[in-house]
Formats: structure tokens, sequence, C-alpha cells
């Protein structure tokens, strides 16, 4: 086969991207490890001292806690109300239901600051704001709707006629839901809360807004960390700015041991 | 096993609308416990609704539905009890065999003992001792079948329904199965609506045929009496008269009627008020290929021949253009020119 | 005949409509979304037409039209959103191409391109500030090469514009992948049999199957890079070139604890995006968008 010359500059271009990307990553991963770097290639001396430091200095420990309570509360909560709500949306076809499917799209739609600033307005007046309650509210937000989003075609490849055999055998409704309906439903319950717990660990916007000192969650204390620096190393930051991509990371290798990536948007395959 | 016999399950002006059309025109239809009653009709007829009407998945838009003058129309369908069978089994993929069919038996908070016992007699009816441990999609599509039914039965249900059961199955195992159907029904007794569109099945399973046409029904009757005396042409189409000629009507009396087709004069069997313009409905197996002229006797040319073992299935056509499907032993060949000869009581005529 | 044509039951008669007890699953959903979605939104919007300072119901919309440093936001941001969100969706297209069908690698590769994502924006802004910074990487190989000075690619729109990128493009890389693998190839393939070349194989069968959700990827990535906030702030320069809606927004209402006008840009910055994607949509209903044959 003739090499094509749209295939080598796609790959090649590819490659500049990833070459970019990975100095971009090396230049932080090398700083953190730096016993100090100024105007020169590589770092005088290397040393794992800061992460001990970041670590005490900013309270790591009681910022992973909140951060993996917060993240839990919003995965438990989010999952709890959006399945029933997706199954209701996927099955029933009633007055009012395309205003609803809206109303459950536009907070993924939407710039969380846009209804961030007036959620966290509310939040104050109701003195929520600050609290880790506040938090997970307004985690919640864009949770819900995208637990909506992904167990939907989930339950869409459910075949209705299963659920009307259970009727037929005499299961009501919490029968079918709790016998039939969420063994099955069980391969998109994970998919969706891995997705919602990478996406709540990471969402800075709505976390900032509503958080106080005891309640930032670990992205949000990251940024405070690199917009005050003047008062502590660079390497701190970054070292904690690693700390942060590792545990993302972590999250994402999970995540895709139970969603396929390009199976996001196309209906999802029975499941074995 | 028995089922709860009742005496009378009566349908009562069943209407069921999706949008505008009306998919179910007021269903009249009274069945009676321990009866084999089939839904026949072709896709769109309005069969499989009124079958989801009688298990309560399908909400009515009018009438009632009363079992032994108690209305169930209202009743959910986990109250009503029946037992269902559907076309593509719908069996719970995420439990064994055993699991499935004592599911309706959970259901009923059924004692342990007991469940295992029905279970275990369940499985030994649709022969499957050996597969009980495993799951759906482990098994073949007739042993899903078999799954299928034994769950709809194991809780002796006053009413089974079946939704084309055979449908998803080839043509032997299909066959085998209807067998197996037959001789469920002639054991346990247990009173059973079979939906279907194959006119044989219907035939070969039913105590009772009710064809169904654009949501009316056309004709109830036993299955001798639709496969001989269909009353309109319609059901007659589906009772195998496949040959449907235009005809003039040159006299008519109580029984008989004469008509003339292709310029040649054919005496039937009136079942219907003729007006001028009438159908002849003749099936294709009732032509005899002859020499000789003669009453009822038309000629055609031979334009296709099917080798089918011991016949050939025949495409002619008339001279005036009408195509005809014959049967036949006779050695024929395209552009043969015949003689068909049908006989008297074996043309009906529609209007 | 009448006389049996009675009224089914009324439960029955909901149920057509599709209302029975299904529904009050919807109830925890509808409250949720009510409560904290729309409620607040709506307060936002009438506290927008209550101006701090008084004055008419509409001062806080007239300020800000008046005010160019923040009406200048509003092109700010488009320069920013619009830009990153052509360039992720255009790269991805040829990437998602080269990734169909099975390779060795492939797996590797997808999780590669995936990575980005748990970045952060943090740890892409100071890398972004390292590597791309004057001293950094970059521009020393950049110098290197015989530049005569440093390329100026941090604090300033270019260092916004590489971070969207970075953090924006496997998103839209991962749709486009998805939307692509959903359309059946054995259609290229008849068409290849009825004597389409690969460029109009491509520009005749898979493009237009692709285009609706090429549609959808773009307005998501643009919601992506619109919102732009914490990488405007540090790889950026806030108060110049890269001052976008979002720093206004946030600045006004908890930096200078004025909700009304805070809400009142939070309240633009949704006109505008939906402006955009409602453009993008209208586009996208003159496309086929039925079946694209695909697995399920």
């Amino acid at each position: 086969m003739k090499a094509r010359p749209a295939v080598w500059l796609t790959w090649g271009a590819l490659a500049f991207f990833m070459l970019n990307l990975a100095g971009i990553v090396g230049a932080v991963v090398t700083n953190s490890f730096a016993e100090s770097w100024f105007g020169t290639w590589l770092p005088d001396g290397y040393t794992g001292k800061w992460y001990g430091e970041a670590w005490r200095d900013y309270r790591l420990l009681d910022v992973l806690v909140v951060t993996f309570q917060v993240a839990i509360a919003v995965v438990v909560i989010s999952v709890l109300i959006g399945v029933p709500t997706a199954y209701a949306l996927a099955r029933r076809n009633f007055p009012g239901k395309k205003l609803l499917n809206v109303l459950f799209l536009l907070p993924i739609l939407m710039p969380p600051m846009t209804y961030g600033i007036p959620l966290a307005t509310v939040l104050y007046k109701f003195h929520l704001a600050g609290s880790m309650a506040g938090v997970i509210a307004a985690n919640l937000v864009p949770a819900v709707p995208f637990v909506v989003l992904t167990m939907t075609p989930f339950i869409e490849q459910i075949d209705t006629k299963i659920e009307a055999a259970a009727r037929m055998c005499g299961a009501n409704t919490v029968a079918i839901f709790t016998r039939v309906l969420a063994p099955l439903l069980v391969p998109g319950i994970l998919a969706a809360s891995i997705l919602v717990l990478v996406r709540t660990v990471g969402m800075f916007e709505l976390t900032f807004l509503t958080a106080g000192p005891t309640s930032q969650t670990l992205v949000v204390s990251l940024y405070e960390a690199m917009s005050s620096a003047g008062i502590r190393p660079q390497q701190m930051v970054d070292s904690m700015a690693v700390i942060y991509t590792g545990s993302m990371l972590l999250l994402l290798v999970i995540a895709l041991r139970f969603v396929n990536p390009t199976q996001l948007v196309t209906r999802l395959k029975e499941p074995a | 096993m028995t089922g709860q016999r009742f005496a009378e399950l009566h349908l009562d002006h069943v209407r069921r609308a999706f949008g505008d059309t009306l998919a179910l025109k007021g269903m009249d239809l009274t069945i009676k416990g321990g009866e084999f009653v089939a839904l026949l009709g072709p896709s769109g007829c309005g069969k499989s609704t009124a079958l989801n009407c009688l298990a309560g998945l399908l909400p009515l838009t009018g009438g009632r539905i009363t079992l032994d003058s108690r209305r169930i129309d209202d009743l959910p369908p986990e109250k009503r009890g029946f037992g269902m069978v559907f076309q593509n089994y719908a069996l719970f993929p995420h439990m064994s065999v055993r699991r499935n069919i004592g599911f309706g038996l959970s259901m009923r908070k059924t004692p342990k003992a007991e469940l295992t016992r029905r279970v275990d007699e369940a499985v030994r009816l649709v022969q499957l001792e050996e597969h009980q441990h495993k799951f759906p999609a482990q098994l073949s599509g007739g042993q899903q079948q078999r799954v299928a039914i034994a769950r709809a039965i194991v809780l002796e249900p006053p009413l089974v329904l079946m939704d084309e059961p055979l449908s998803n199955l080839d043509a032997a195992l299909r066959l085998e199965m209807r067998t197996e159907i037959r001789r469920l029904h002639q054991s346990l007794g247990l009173t059973t609506v079979y939906v279907t569109h194959d006119q044989e099945e219907a035939l070969a399973l039913a105590d009772r045929l009710v064809v169904l046409r654009l949501g009316e029904v056309q004709q109830v009757g036993s299955p001798e009496e639709v496969y001989a005396h269909p009353v309109n042409r319609y059901v007659a189409g589906f009772m195998g008269y496949r040959n449907m000629i235009p005809v003039t009507v040159t006299a008519q009396d109580d029984e008989r009627a004469t008509v003339r087709a292709d310029g040649v004069e054919l005496v039937g069997v009136k079942r219907e008020e003729l007006a001028d313009h009438a159908v002849a409905a003749v099936r294709p197996e009732d032509f005899a290929v002859v020499t000789e002229a003669g009453e009822n006797t038309l000629d055609a040319t031979v334009e296709i021949v099917e080798y089918h073992g011991r016949e050939q299935a025949v495409e002619a056509r008339l001279r005036d253009g009408t195509q005809l499907h014959v049967r036949t032993n006779s050695r024929l060949a395209p552009g043969d020119a015949i003689r068909l000869k049908v006989p008297v009581e074996r043309v009906l005529v529609f209007s | 005949m009448t006389a049996v044509l009675e009224r089914a039951s009324l439960r029955h008669r909901l149920a057509e409509k599709g209302v029975d007890r299904v529904l009050w699953l919807l109830v925890p959903g509808a409250v949720f979304v009510v409560l904290l979605f729309v409620y607040p939104f709506l307060y936002g919007l009438q506290l927008s037409f209550q101006p701090k300072s008084g004055g008419s119901p509409f001062q806080n919309y007239v300020t800000f039209f008046s005010d160019e440093y923040l009406a200048e936001t509003v092109w700010i941001t488009l320069r920013l959103g619009l830009p990153a969100a052509l360039f992720n969706v255009l790269a991805s297209i040829p990437i998602a191409f080269r990734m169909r069908g099975r390779f060795r690698g492939k797996r590797a590769l997808t999780t590669l391109l995936v990575v980005p994502i748990t970045l952060g924006t943090v740890l892409t802004a100071e890398g972004l500030l390292a590597f791309f910074g004057p001293t950094g990487w970059f521009n020393r190989i950049w110098l290197a090469l015989g530049a005569d000075e440093p390329a100026r690619l941090t604090h300033n729109y270019w260092g916004v514009l590489f971070s969207l990128i970075i953090t924006g493009f496997p998103f839209a890389f991962l749709l486009t992948l998805s939307y692509l693998s959903g359309i059946d190839p054995t259609l290229e393939q008849a068409a290849a049999t009825l004597g389409a070349s690969k460029r109009q194989r491509f520009r005749t069968i898979t493009m237009p199957l692709l285009a609706p959700g090429l549609a959808v990827t773009f307005c998501l990535s643009f919601v992506l890079a619109f919102s732009v906030f914490p990488s405007a702030v540090m790889v950026g320069n806030p108060a110049g070139e890269t001052h976008v809606m979002s720093i206004a927004a946030y600045e006004t209402a908890l930096r200078d604890n004025d909700f009304a006008m805070g809400s009142a840009i939070a309240m633009l910055m949704a006109l505008v995006m939906l402006i955009v994607i409602g453009v993008v949509l209208i586009w996208r209903t003159t496309l086929y968008r039925g079946a694209t044959g695909g697995k399920g």
C-alpha cells in the first residue's frame, strides 16, 4: 500500500500534539521532583520532599476525605434520582415529556457558571453555601441529568416484553424493579456512577462557587494553591497537581474497564 | 396440573385505538373454559392487540372483558393471573431456567418445598431436565420456547395467552413444537388463546378459529367450518383460495350461481348475495388438467412452472389476462396450452 | 350497537395518555430539577432585573453593554470558544477515521488520547506555563532552531486556546469516534462496489451520515470552551485579552458582591451560548438524521 500524504499528515500532527502534551506533563512532573529549576534544561537536583510538604501544608488528607465524601454522596444521590427518572422518560409518553426532557438536558448544555452563580446566590440565601451540603447540591445539578442521559440507552435496550412477562407472572412494580430491572441495569448503573465520579472530582466551577474553607474538593484547593503560589514554592503546587492527576488517572483507568468510550453515543450492546 | 377452570370469558365490544386508527373495532367473543382458540389474521389485523388487551398489557379504549361475569378489564396484568408466552419468549436473561420458571411462584410467595416440586414438574413436562440450571443465552430457540411455555403454565393459570410463539423457529422445529403445544393442551386442559398469522398452524391446533381483518372479526368457527365454508372472499383468501377470478353474474338461485369468466360459463356455490360483478374463488389444488371440453372448464396458457416434488406449482394465464395458480401432477412446460376443470362445489362465488 | 359502546374506565383513559403509576418515579427527578436548576435560574433572572444601585430594571444590562470592558467579554469569549471548538471537532475527524476498525494497540492509543481529560485545568496551566514559557523546553528548542527571540505563548490568548484544545480535544474525539463507529461500514463498501472512490465515499456517504453527530459534538465542545474560567485566569491575561464572560460574572458576583449584576452577566452568557447552539442545531435539522445502519 502506498503511503498517502494525508495519512502521514494526520499521524504527524497527532505525534506533534502528543509530543507537546508530553512536554507539558513532563515539565510539571519534573518540577515537582526538582530541588530548584531556573532557566536550565533540567533541574539542579531531585527530591521527593515537596510531596510531603504539600501533603502537610495543604492538609491534603482532609481535602481528599472531603473530595471522596462529596463524590460518593453525589454518585449515590444522582443514581437514586436519575435511574427512576430515566426509566419513566424512556418508557412513557405523557403530556409535558418534551419539556421535562429539555429541563434534564439544559444543565449539561449550560456552562456551569451560568447557573452556578444564581445557584450560589440561592444557597447563600438559605445559608447552605460553604457547607458540604451546598457543594453536594451544586454538583448534583449536572450529575443527575448525566445519569439520566447515560442510563436511557441501557433502559431502552431492555425489551419491554421482559417486563410484560414479569407482570404476567404476577410481579408488581416494586418486584419488577428489584428482581428484573435492577440486575439487568447493573452494568449501566456502574458506568453512570463511574462517569459521575470522574466528573464530580474534576468539576471546578460549581464547587469553587459554593465551597467554603472546610468543604473544598481537591481541584478547588489546587486552584487556590496556585492562585496564592507566591507564598510557597512552585514545586509544592506542582506536586499537588501531580497527585490530582494521578487520582484522576486511576479513576479513568477504572472507568475504562467498565465503559467502552466509543459506545457512549451508539446503543450499548446487550450485556452478556 | 389442571387449571383453575372458568366457565366463560366474555369480550364485550372490546375496542382499542392507537391515535386515530382503531386497531380493534368492537370485538365480541366468548371463550369457554378448556377451549383452544386461535386468533388468525395477517399482521395489522388486530390479533395481537386483542391478546394484549386480554392480558392487560394494553388498556382498552372501550368495551369490557368479564370472566364468569366478574369484570377484569380494569385489573392490572399481575392481578389477572393469566399466563403468557411471548413471540420472542421474553425470558429473564439474568435468571437460570429454573428461576425463570419459578419466578411467578415466588411472586406469589409459594412455600419453598411446593415451589421446588412444581418447578420440577414443569421442567419435566417440557423435557428440560438436562438444561434446568442453564441461562437463557445458553439455550437453543426451541429450548427457550419450552422455558417460556413452562413459565406460563407452571402457575396453572385459568387462561394461557400465546403470541405467535412459533414464528421465531425454523420450519422443522415449528412442526415439532406445534405438536408439543397440542399435547400439553390435551393433557392439562388449560384454556388457551393463540395468536398466529399461519392458517395451517391455527387449523392444526385450535378447537375454534377467529379470523380477523382490519380490527374486525370476519368469521368464528371450528377449523372444518372455516376451512370448508369461508363466509367471505377475505376469509377464503386466507384459507388457501389463491385464485380470485373476476366474473359477471348471469344467474343465481339460493345455492348456486352461474357466472361468466373469460367468455366461459362457470357454475359455483353462492356464498353471499351477488350483484352483477363478483369473484369466483378456487384453490390451486382443485383444478384438474383435462383434455376434452366440458362443464366448468377454462382454457389457459402455462407461463411459469415450479417443481415441488410430487406436484408442480403452475402459473397460467387466461385469454383475458387473469392469472391462475394451479397445482397439478401433470408435467407441464411454459407455453403449453391447457384446459382446467374445477368441480362445481369447489368454486365459491363471493360478492 | 351504541348501547354496548360504553366508555372505558378512567384508569384506562389516563393510561391511554401515558399517565399511570410509573410517572411517580419522575417525582424525585422533577422536584430536583425544579428546586436546584429551574428555581435558581429564574431567581437569578429576576435578580438581574433588580440592580443593586436601583434604577430601571434593565440597568444591569444597559451597564453591561455600555461598559466597553464588560461588553468586550462577549467577543473575547467567542473568539476563544468558537475556534477552540471548531479545531477540536475538525481535528478529531481524521484521527477518528484512522481509528476505525481493529488494529493492534487501538485500545492503548484511545487511552492515550483520552488521558488529557485527567490532567485538569491546573496541571495543564502549570505545564503550559513551564513548557511554553520563555525559558521552557519549547522555546529552548525554538531558539536552538534559529529563532531570534522566544515565542510568546503564555499569559495571552494563545495560552488559553492551547489549554482549551488540550482539555477539549479528548472529549470531541471520543464523541466523534462513537458517532463514526455507529455508521455501518458496509455502506461504504456498497458505495465502493458502485464505483465511488475513497474521496467520493467520504463526501457522499460518510460525511452526510456523520454531520448531525458532528453538530452535536461541536455544540458540546463549544459549551466546554465557552465556560472557560480557570485557565483564562492562570495561563491567560485575565484583565486584558482573555477577560472572558465567566471571569466578569464571577468577579462581579463573588468578589464585588453584586449578585444582581453577576446574575445579569450569567444570563447573557446563557443567552449567547443558546444563540450559537440554536444556530448549529437549526442547521442540523436540514440534515438527514435517521438511522446510520450501525450496530445496535
